[in-house]
């Protein structure tokens, strides 16, 4: 089937290789990728920091770009919500109310769409490392995203999953909390890398790179070995 | 009669409710009256007396409630003398009911009457404070009481121990039972005090670490009459 | 522009975030917390289920608020209660003032109740003359310290043994121990006095029954039994959105509220209260008052979508749950309703553009919604409260900012091109970090910027 791309403004620019690690993987599978170069950004930004109507004019674009019937993925939890659960509550009572609850319904993040709609654990994929997994919060409470990523994970050969201890607490970084309260945004991330930290894992995997962005530069500045990398990029690696 | 201030404040809410407000998170479209009883959502329960009773003592030793069963009204007597000197108590307060009366005086101490209406300063020098009630829950391990049924308000939380004699039929299932109990006595009258009790009086304020008897009673003991 | 209260704010939570002995004392303390809470969730039958029938329930009352409340207040006064409508704080507390002068009260004995923090009705009555006491222990703590509540549920949560010994040694000349129970036997005895001698009893009230005209108090010590049994007059303050349509509502409400506030199957005493004492009862006051709060309840009950809000049953699970609160702790909040609900209301009751900073002092992580148990959409109300704050008096320079933000996504290309630009500028801007736009220098505060790619996502696509 055709597949549709959706590549979040810090995936684009930041961690190509997460867009390029789901092209690879979906194409292996035997699908088309489709990319809307017109597009870069969902609107959760401002969508967040209550600037609604610029949320709006941004959305718009993305409505328009992705008309139609294929499906959306986003390798992104974050991203992936504001499409799926956001778009329809921006657009309430106005005239892309139906366009948004369409979008919405055709709209999967990468895992789930793996998972749950393609119905694919087994990528063929070889990763021989220790990991440990972190659920971004929007996938894993927006988008009820969390056994997809680890029935992944289990068919990567050589590939240890060790759980952290309070899995499922927000790494902190919140998009522009993580600069409005630095100082709050900084202890919830010591205390989630310190959770990956101890379980010995050499990379800290996740679905949504926002959270690994915040991570890694946290354990860069501590200086610390541990990797992050996205679930994507993990399972497209032989 | 409404008063000015209930007025206002009526108005304001009417003009508030207006506008109907959404239930889309809450994925039921059920109205509060046409759910099923919590029943099915709380803990289960045994159905039968044996498994509820089990039950019942299972709650009481995690609680820290002593639980102490009795073959009649005789017995009943000879356990409650029993604990009198365990506990070395010297003064009782206590309610008149039928049952009660007997394990009373089987005790042998002094004892004074809520019905005999004595000063709070009096009561606060008992040991023990004694009494009748409505029910017992098997599923939370709950004494259910009243102000009418066991001698008012102070007398089951003011001593330091706080004893209670109740009969196998007092056993209730759970909660909603405890509740149906309730509405089908006292409906239409009912007492300005009822209270569930589960366990001794507790508080986890310093540190998380449990500590029993913090202002209520730091000893329960149920005698259950069979 | 900072609110003052959100200056305070991010002062406070500076402090505290950096602060490695608060994070681990909390750490701590919410993870028995967690574990009892786990397990008593599990034995429910259906715990998804009781939070659906809980806040179906809750949504029945209040949406028909005004009936329920008409019907709750003539049973109590049936029973010879005298009830109060409190339209603001002030007129909640002069009535009790008032009170307490008719009845010459000198000493008053106080159970927990977070409503008569928030109408700050201490200080009011101890200026007209009265010793107040507080008989819970945590709060009885909280008070000799003079601070407030630290948590709804725990008041105390933030000191340790050592601190509340050297507190009871200074303020009640008791001998230091470092036992707990020792510590607790302490305060016991002190406010046996003051139990036996207060001419009033203020107790707060967790649910009021619409249908048998009772309140219902939830507690484990045994003070708010004590204060509603032995002075002569009680009085109850509650908020009006706690009415609850029928008593047997309670066999749901009330072990939720013990398993998501405490962990326990149910808490030690679970208290209904009908009125004063009755011509056939041992004992009990001679006279019971309730006043009922609105103080701008009506207020968030007019904003429909987040009138759910009012179906708080106060157990303070989302607090527990919330990363924020654990490392910022209850004092940073600097309301009396701390955490996601107090994030969440205080706009409302107080005012929202001195508030909306905690709206916005959140990852959104939706943890506090997971865990309530009557299913307050709560981080959705703080993206709500986030976005009446900018139709309301949006931030010019941010506003700006967005939209150019806004107009730059519409030439994707253009982006494209700025950031590749900016990539050989990356280490100047780390090193010149303290000179840097406040997003920046707040990045780089801790953090490591991002690496820029080289080749971006659509320069690939567009080479395949």
């Amino acid at each position: 089937m055709k597949i549709t791309l959706f590549v979040p403004c810090f995936v684009d620019q930041l961690f190509p290789s997460v867009g390029i690690s789901a092209v690879r993987i979906f194409e292996k599978l035997g699908h088309t990728v489709d990319f809307k170069e017109s597009i870069i950004c969902c609107g959760q930004p401002a969508f967040n920091a209550g600037y609604w109507d610029e949320a709006r004019g941004i959305a718009r674009r993305v409505l328009k770009a992705l008309s139609g019937q294929d499906p959306v993925v986003v390798p992104s939890g974050s991203c992936g919500a504001m499409i799926r659960n956001f778009y329809p509550e921006l657009f309430k009572n106005r005239s892309e109310a139906e366009a948004a609850v369409q979008l919405a319904r055709r709209t999967f993040e990468f895992s789930s769409f793996l998972v749950d709609q393609l119905g694919v654990t087994d990528l063929g994929s070889r990763f021989p490392a220790k990991v440990t997994f972190h659920d971004g919060c929007h996938g894993l409470r927006e988008l009820h995203v969390k056994h997809q990523p680890r029935q992944l994970l289990e068919h990567v050969k050589d590939l240890t999953l060790i759980e952290m201890e309070d899995q499922t607490s927000c790494c902190g970084f919140g998009g522009t909390f993580a600069v409005k309260f630095p100082m709050i945004s900084t202890a919830m991330g010591e205390t989630k890398s310190r959770s990956a930290l101890d379980t010995g894992a050499e990379y800290l995997v996740s679905n949504d790179s926002s959270c690994l962005m915040h991570l890694q530069g946290l354990l860069s500045r501590q200086k610390q070995k541990l990797k992050t990398i996205h679930l994507a990029e993990v399972l497209a690696s032989s | 009669m409404k008063s000015e201030k209930q007025k206002d404040i009526l108005g304001r809410i009417r003009e508030a409710l207006k506008i109907p407000a959404p239930i889309a998170h809450v994925a039921h479209r059920q109205t509060a009256s046409s759910l099923p009883q919590p029943r099915a959502w709380l803990p289960p329960v045994p159905p039968d007396q044996a498994g509820q009773l089990a039950m019942f003592e299972r709650n009481c030793e995690q609680l820290r409630t002593e639980f102490c069963p009795a073959r009649g009204i005789d017995e009943a007597g000879r356990v409650a003398k029993g604990l009198r000197e365990k506990y070395g108590w010297s003064l009782a307060a206590s309610h008149h009911q039928v049952e009660l009366d007997a394990v009373v005086r089987a005790l042998g101490i002094e004892t004074l009457y809520m019905e005999d209406h004595p000063a709070q300063t009096e009561l606060e020098k008992c040991s023990v404070g004694i009494t009748a009630c409505d029910a017992l829950v098997a599923q939370t391990g709950s004494i259910l009481l009243t102000a009418r049924s066991a001698g008012g308000r102070a007398l089951s939380v003011l001593p330091p121990h706080h004893l209670v004699v109740a009969q196998i039929n007092q056993l209730v299932a759970d909660l909603p039972a405890a509740f149906e109990l309730l509405a089908a006595r006292y409906d239409g009258n009912y007492p300005s005090f009822a209270t569930f009790i589960t366990g001794p009086s507790r508080t986890g304020d310093i540190e998380r670490i449990l500590v029993f008897g913090a202002h209520g009673p730091r000893m329960l003991t149920v005698i259950l009459v069979q | 522009m900072l609110s003052s209260f959100a200056a305070r704010f991010k002062a406070r939570a500076t402090r505290l975030t950096a602060d490695l002995e608060h994070r681990v004392k909390i750490r701590s303390a919410l993870k028995s917390y967690e574990k009892a809470r786990d397990e008593r969730k599990a034995l429910f039958q259906d715990w998804e289920a009781a939070r659906e029938g809980a806040a179906a329930i809750k949504w029945e009352a209040v949406n028909h608020l005004d009936a329920y409340l008409v019907r709750f207040v003539e049973k109590l006064e049936s029973r010879g209660a005298k009830v109060f409508w409190a339209g603001n704080a002030e007129e909640a507390r002069d009535y009790i003032v008032a009170l307490a002068k008719e009845k010459g009260a000198r000493s008053i004995i106080k159970s927990k109740s977070m409503t008569s923090e928030e109408i700050h009705l201490n200080e009011s009555l101890r200026q007209a003359g009265c010793e107040v006491v507080e008989s819970d222990l945590g709060e009885f703590i909280v008070q000799l310290r003079e601070e407030d509540p630290y948590h709804i549920v725990f008041p105390a949560m933030h000191l340790t043994r050592t601190e509340i010994s050297d507190l009871f040694h200074k303020k009640l000349h008791s001998t230091p121990t470092d036992n707990p129970e020792e510590l607790t036997m302490i305060a016991r005895r002190e406010l046996r006095l003051k139990y036996l001698r207060a001419d009033i009893g203020i107790s707060g009230a967790n649910f009021g029954i619409a249908e048998t005209g009772m309140i219902s108090i939830t507690e484990n010590e045994g003070n708010a039994r004590l204060t509603a049994a032995i002075p002569r007059v009680h009085v109850a303050l509650m908020g009006i959105e706690k009415v609850i349509p029928k008593l047997s509502d309670l066999a749901l409400f009330l072990p939720m509220l013990a398993t998501a506030g405490t962990g326990q199957q149910i808490t030690c005493y679970n208290s209904l209260i009908g009125g004063p004492r009755q011509p056939d009862e041992a004992d009990g006051p001679a006279e019971f008052h309730l006043v009922l709060l609105d103080n701008g309840r009506t207020q968030l009950l007019a904003d429909a979508e987040q009138r759910d809000a009012l179906h708080c049953i106060r157990c303070g699970a989302c607090l527990n749950a919330c990363p924020i609160f654990r490392n910022v702790g209850g004092h940073t909040y600097g309301t009396t309703y701390q955490g996601p609900i107090g994030s969440v209301i205080t706009p409302h009751l107080r005012g929202l553009m001195d508030w909306k900073h905690l709206s916005y002092a959140s990852s959104l992580c939706g943890a506090c919604t997971e865990a309530c148990p009557v299913k307050i959409d709560l981080h959705h109300h703080l993206l709500h409260n986030r976005r009446n704050s900018v139709t309301q008096n949006p931030d010019r320079w941010e506003r700006f900012a967005f939209r150019a933000f806004a107009r730059l996504t519409a030439h994707p290309g253009l982006l494209d091109k700025l950031v590749r630009l900016s990539r050989p500028f990356l280490p100047l801007v780390r090193a010149a970090r303290h000179i840097m736009p406040p997003p920046i220098k707040a990045w780089l505060g801790s953090r490591e910027l991002p690496p820029v790619a080289p080749q971006s996502f659509r320069n690939y696509w567009k080479s395949r």
